[in-house]
């Protein structure tokens, strides 16, 4: 392969590495924020998440015992997201706010309190963590193959699996009919003898489902362990996907793959004259993501209609 | 309706905040215990190292007033029915313009100096809050998500304004060059060795001036309207779009002047990073004051307590980190926001039943 081939191929492959928590992440919310509740918690989730699995996959030494404890843990985070929205009626926002600043907070304390290594938990091993897998037929397959879709960790396929199963999920199903329709028009479908509740309720337990995913990707997958904040943002750029995708499975993946194709080319372009465009400002090329949901929410690229209950509580009326 | 008696009206306001952060503390209690050690003494180590001395009770007000002005440019928009969470880009772009002003005028400026630069961190405030309020007015768009997608696009552009140009020549940490003495805001030396300076007054004066404005002003009254019914508010001939540039523009011109009390009157210089979670502060503040500038000062002392009190927390408690302060943080938005109805209608029942023995 030339040098430039070469290059091209590593920076797909950070893309790619890059891009699979964001779409577990935006196909999450997707879940919550298509059944009519807004949810600014993702990064909550996943950090959640991320510190369950490594905390497990350190005390177990299993890679699969972190899974389930991050998934678990993400999940018992989409059940108060649920009871404080749903149940008490609370506003959605500041509950997903909540869940945000209270991850951020109690992960490290209970790092600290477990594992005395102030906030942080233990370096994993190669054996409690999820690691490259070798595709078939790699020998025999092109260079594209072998280094660019091949060679990655096993959520990160599980991600690219997601979209497909998501779509189906969401436009096939009878679930995924309810679902959209709760979002929409909440009214009629408890006219139809359907709960609400327990629509959203389901909605939100995906959601927990996939940021575990996510967030267990981050920690015991792609890193070795948990640290402070290591979700830096990635379930504010998740719903920012997610809008620009507006609320669409393959569109928001696409949203997620361009992001990260940002971000792997902006870690490249360091100090870098390009023909043109001479030294790229880096540190602003990461803000683009967020400048283009907002020119698209502002209606100044398409339209993006979010759902149109997003952010109400339903109460029935009586 | 038992609503309209004056016990009523006071006792609900008042207890249903400190039961919801009583549940709040009770929580983070039995976090504490989890991680292995004496709530109680995680408790004294917190209120020792806020209130003990002179100093430590100097930090706690120099941190208040952070929260005091972020919690009132989150409770400003609350009562106009709009949700700030760009508190932290606010106050970065606030430092900005403020620095600016210090760093480049400040020489020249000799007593102007304090007070042009505390305008201009106003003035920054309100226009990085300006781009979610007009997209509002005129495209509609959700202020949540604009005022988050805002925060990052501040602190993109703040680091790349730091690292690039505003750096101290020859110098690694990413930094400006200190301000000149006279550009700082004036120290309140009374409690001994600590950052409290005029910018805690300052926060005060603007609080009382939120009251006036909210209670007292027809635009107050008008940005209320707007935020409890906007249909009616129009059919009576008031300017939504008026009340929601007003609302959300104060807001970012006070969550601006966390500048004036971090740059201006501790650090003497811009740093990265330096809005630290202030603005996000600001929301559990405005909750747990009920959006009201009393409330909002009384929950500003009370979290600049903790948070200059989890300094302390890590000499004495090794089990336990500064870390738990985020949790009260949090558990605090929980119950005073989220489940904000959990104990309230228990509590309206039993005040009732009481009004009415």
């Amino acid at each position: 392969m030339s040098e430039a081939g070469a290059e091209l191929a590593s920076i797909l492959a950070a893309t790619l590495r890059l891009a699979a928590p964001l779409v577990l992440a935006a196909l999450g919310g997707l879940f919550s924020e298509r059944s009519g509740i807004i949810d600014i918690g993702l990064e909550g989730k996943m950090l959640g998440s991320a510190f369950a699995a490594a905390a497990a996959a350190a005390a177990t030494g299993s890679a699969w015992a972190g899974l389930a404890a991050g998934v678990a843990a993400a999940m018992l985070l989409a059940l108060l997201h649920a009871y404080a929205a749903v149940t008490q009626g609370g506003n959605q926002v500041v509950t997903g706010m909540a869940i945000n600043i209270l991850v951020a907070g109690l992960a490290p304390v209970l790092a600290t309190a477990w594992f005395h290594l102030d906030g942080t938990t233990p370096m994993l091993p190669a054996a409690a963590r999820f690691g490259a897998l070798t595709l078939p037929a790699s020998e025999t397959m092109g260079a594209l193959y072998r280094s660019v879709i091949g060679g990655h960790n096993g959520l990160l396929y599980a991600a690219a699996l997601a979209v497909p199963a998501v779509a189906l999920l969401l436009g096939r199903t009878r679930f995924g009919l309810r679902l959209r329709a709760t979002g929409e028009n909440p009214g009629a479908v408890e006219t139809a003898g359907i709960s609400v509740a327990a629509v959203r309720y389901r909605a939100l337990l995906v959601t927990g489902l996939l940021c575990g995913l996510a967030g267990a990707y981050l920690s015991i997958a792609a890193g070795a362990g948990f640290t402070r904040m290591m979700t830096a943002g990635r379930g504010y750029l998740a719903l920012a996907a997610l809008i620009f995708g507006r609320w669409r499975p393959v569109p928001t993946a696409l949203a997620c793959l361009v992001f990260a194709f940002a971000d792997a080319t902006q870690a490249r372009l360091q100090g870098v004259a390009l023909p043109l465009l001479g030294v790229v400002p880096v540190e602003l090329v990461s803000a683009l993501p967020y400048a283009l949901t907002v020119l698209l929410l502002a209606g100044f690229a398409g339209v993006a209609r979010a759902p149109l209950a997003l952010g109400l509580p339903y109460t029935r009326d009586r | 309706m038992s609503g309209a008696s004056p016990l009523l009206r006071w006792a609900e306001p008042v207890l249903v905040p400190l039961v919801n952060m009583a549940a709040a503390l009770l929580l983070s209690g039995a976090v504490v215990l989890a991680a292995g050690a004496d709530p109680i003494a995680a408790m004294r180590v917190l209120l020792q190292g806020s209130l003990g001395d002179p100093a430590s009770l100097g930090y706690t007000l120099y941190y208040a007033t952070n929260f005091i002005f972020t919690g009132l440019a989150v409770a400003l928009p609350f009562h106009a029915g709009l949700f700030n969470i760009g508190g932290e880009g606010q106050a970065y772009i606030g430092g900005l313009l403020a620095s600016l002003v210090c760093l480049f005028l400040g020489p020249a400026l000799g007593w102007a100096a304090v007070p042009l630069a505390v305008l201009a961190a106003a003035a920054g405030g309100a226009l990085w809050a300006l781009g979610p309020a007009w997209l509002r007015v005129t495209r509609g768009s959700h202020v949540v998500i604009t005022t988050i997608m805002f925060n990052f696009i501040a602190s993109a552009v703040m680091t790349f304004l730091i690292v690039n140009l505003l750096i101290a020549p020859g110098q690694s940490a990413p930094e400006s060059v200190p301000f000149v003495p006279t550009a700082w805001m004036p120290s309140l030396g009374a409690l001994g060795p600590s950052p409290l300076n005029l910018s805690f007054p300052l926060a005060l004066l603007l609080a009382a001036a939120a009251w006036v404005l909210l209670w007292r002003m027809r635009a107050g009254f008008a940005l209320r309207a707007a935020g409890a019914n906007p249909e009616a508010a129009r059919a009576a001939g008031i300017s939504v779009a008026r009340a929601t540039l007003l609302a959300l523009m104060l807001g970012g011109a006070l969550a601006g002047l966390v500048a004036v009390n971090e740059l201006m009157g501790s650090q003497h210089r811009l740093l990265l990073e330096f809005p630290a979670g202030y603005g996000f502060m600001g929301i559990a503040v405005a909750l747990m004051g009920r959006n009201h500038p009393l409330g909002i000062v009384v929950a500003s002392v009370f979290f600049g307590a903790l948070y200059q009190g989890g300094t302390e927390l890590s000499f004495d408690l090794p089990q336990v980190t500064r870390d738990i302060v985020v949790v009260i943080e949090g558990l605090a938005i929980l119950f005073c926001g989220a489940l904000e109805n959990l104990f309230r209608r228990r509590i309206a029942a039993l005040l009732d039943r009481q009004a009415r023995a």
